[in-house]
């Protein structure tokens, strides 16, 4: 599959300081691949610099170095975004206008025809579920609305590729699904989705690929099977009816136990032999809820890149200082 | 021509905009009030009409070209619509001149109002129409190339600059324009010559709204020479021009943070 989103060596720094004599970085030599059809995860806490690279994708922010490219054009080419989507993060529309003006105005803004921007305007409300709130001007919109309304208008023009930036955000968890399935509907129809978020599970269900950012900087990047392992890496057990003395006795040091509200959760290595400890525990009367095999997750894969990356307390991230 | 559905959707802003319905309301309550005034003063009651209507008819047109225009371009980067806008194909010059021309076609029509409300009060004193009342057509179409170049005045101040920075420089500029005539004659005036050639590039370099003056004319009935009237209609759109101009080379180079 052909690549359709690629950076490289792509940095943003602004100046910053009254006399404008400090350089903060704000994505540093950012290098990325994303191919044809692929749901993309991009991954990072606060203020690691997604939204600072879809700004630069959608350039309505300038780099500073290397260049950034989308369909093998550059990203200032206006041609592109005849084939994009873009939702922003937690995106602002005109208040004025109601959601049907909103999505006739966006559609107008592309070649097509009254009666095709009717159809469009009218298929989209639909599918993203706010017909009922067509001629509600948006100011009178919930933030789970207007996420729509930006979902809408990132779709109307058919887009090969999607960028959304936290499109999760706000959500409800009915939303949130609704966003979920929506992106693998996308993938369906051959499209691609360029998505930031920190909000890991979502990735784990969604993504073919993923990268992470952190403080401006890629820290990690690949196919998620790749970077997820799916041995199991240790084994959960969770008991009730029994209290901490007895449980660790009955299972000895092999286990980490702790408490989870009215039960008690026992951490065992992979390869711990379960059947004789289960038998112990129902000798002591105690009764056992479940047995989980833990895979490594993205959470743990997340967490384990950004503390690798973390940087000592107190040591701002700023690449240069000139003498002021 | 995507400067078509921005242009719209700007109309539709200012058309929406409490602030203009307060301000063409006022003025047509003012040329309304010119028919009572009329009927209490000795004078030309045509006179009197035309002078109040288009003297409203260019204040009220300020204000809006003001205090709308430099919020054009700003409330769109403040409230962050910009950066759904511009993912789209849409050229940041086109996002200026859409934007440029939207405020131009609400004061437009703003001025077609206040216009049908001054035919409407000479009708109603009168009861007929001459040829000479196409003068004060002629004076409103003048104004509203004046009010363009208000307008560019306002948007280049909002491609950079807060609101309240942008209303203060631009309504330094319209006064200063105002005044143009009078810096040269105190410069050539003067035995500095220091003050000489600042006088004489502040008289070429800041606009001259003096060539837009022409109710005064217009309420005597006097007709302006097609020449001047023609020169000074070229020459607002030619500074307007270049002011709009100014915007798009400030704009493009813009990131939105």
């Amino acid at each position: 599959m052909s690549v359709v989103v690629s950076t490289e060596n792509l940095s943003k720094a602004y100046k910053a300081g009254f006399w404008k004599t400090k350089t903060i970085s704000a994505l540093d030599r950012l290098n990325l691949e994303v191919r044809e059809n692929e749901i993309f995860g991009y991954l990072g806490p606060n203020g690691a610099g997604k939204s600072t690279t879809l700004k630069l994708l959608m350039s309505l922010i300038h780099p500073s170095s290397g260049k950034a490219e989308i369909l093998g054009k550059p990203v200032a080419d206006l041609s592109i975004r005849r084939h994009i989507g873009y939702l922003p993060e937690n995106p602002y529309f005109y208040e004025y206008l109601s959601a049907e003006e909103f999505l006739s105005y966006y559609a107008s803004l592309f070649d097509f025809s009254l009666a095709e921007i009717r159809t469009k305007v009218e298929y989209f409300l639909k599918l993203t579920d706010i017909s009922h709130a067509r001629k509600l001007q948006l100011h009178k919109f919930s933030k789970g609305m207007l996420q729509r309304v930006g979902i809408a208008q990132a779709l109307i023009n058919d887009p090969k590729i999607v960028f959304l930036d936290e499109p999760m955000s706000g959500l409800d968890p009915i939303g949130r699904r609704e966003v979920r399935d929506l992106i693998l509907l996308l993938k369906k129809e051959g499209k691609t989705v360029f998505f930031s978020t920190h909000i890991l599970n979502d990735v784990e269900v969604l993504c073919d690929k993923v990268a992470v950012l952190n403080r401006g900087k890629l820290i990690g990047s690949g196919h998620l099977t790749d970077l997820i392992s799916q041995e199991v890496s240790h084994i959960e057990i969770v008991v009730s009816n029994i209290n901490f003395e007895t449980v660790s006795q009955a299972v000895g040091s092999s286990a980490k136990i702790s408490h989870s509200g009215m039960t008690l959760r026992l951490e065992l290595r992979a390869d711990t032999p379960l059947a004789p400890l289960v038998t112990r525990i129902e000798n002591a009367a105690g009764k056992v809820l479940a047995i989980n095999p833990v895979r490594q997750t993205m959470e743990d894969y997340f967490f384990k890149l950004i503390n690798r990356d973390a940087i000592p307390e107190g040591k701002p991230s700023i690449v240069s200082t000139n003498n002021s | 021509m995507i400067v078509i559905p921005i242009a719209k959707n700007t109309f539709k802003e200012c058309v929406r905009d409490k602030l203009l319905y307060n301000l063409v309301i006022f003025g047509v309550l003012i040329i309304a009030s010119s028919l009572v005034l009329s009927s209490i003063t000795i004078g030309e009651v045509k006179q009197i009409i035309v002078n109040l209507g288009l003297s409203t008819l260019s204040v009220f047109g300020t204000l809006i070209a003001i205090f709308i225009g430099i919020q054009l371009v700003f409330k769109e980067i403040d409230k962050k619509t910009i950066y759904s806008l511009l993912a789209k194909p849409v050229a940041r010059h086109e996002f200026i001149l859409g934007k440029y021309f939207g405020l131009t076609l609400t004061l437009l029509v703003n001025i077609l109002v206040m216009l049908l409300g001054i035919y409407i009060s000479i009708f109603y004193l009168r009861h007929s129409f001459q040829l000479a009342d196409l003068q004060i057509l002629l004076a409103a179409m003048l104004i509203l190339i004046e009010l363009m170049l208000v307008i560019a005045i306002a948007l280049f101040f909002s491609t950079f600059s807060t609101p309240v920075f942008s209303a203060l420089f631009a309504f330094c500029l319209y006064v200063i324009g105002h005044f143009s005539s009078d810096i040269r004659q105190y410069g050539l005036s003067s035995d500095s010559f220091a003050i000489k050639i600042l006088s004489g590039c502040l008289y070429y370099l800041l606009p001259n709204f003096q060539n837009f003056e022409i109710i005064s004319q217009t309420a005597h009935g006097q007709f302006l020479a097609t020449r001047l009237y023609l020169l000074s209609v070229l020459y607002g759109l030619v500074y307007s021009a270049g002011l709009v101009l100014l915007a798009i080379l400030v704009f493009q180079r813009r990131n939105f943070k």
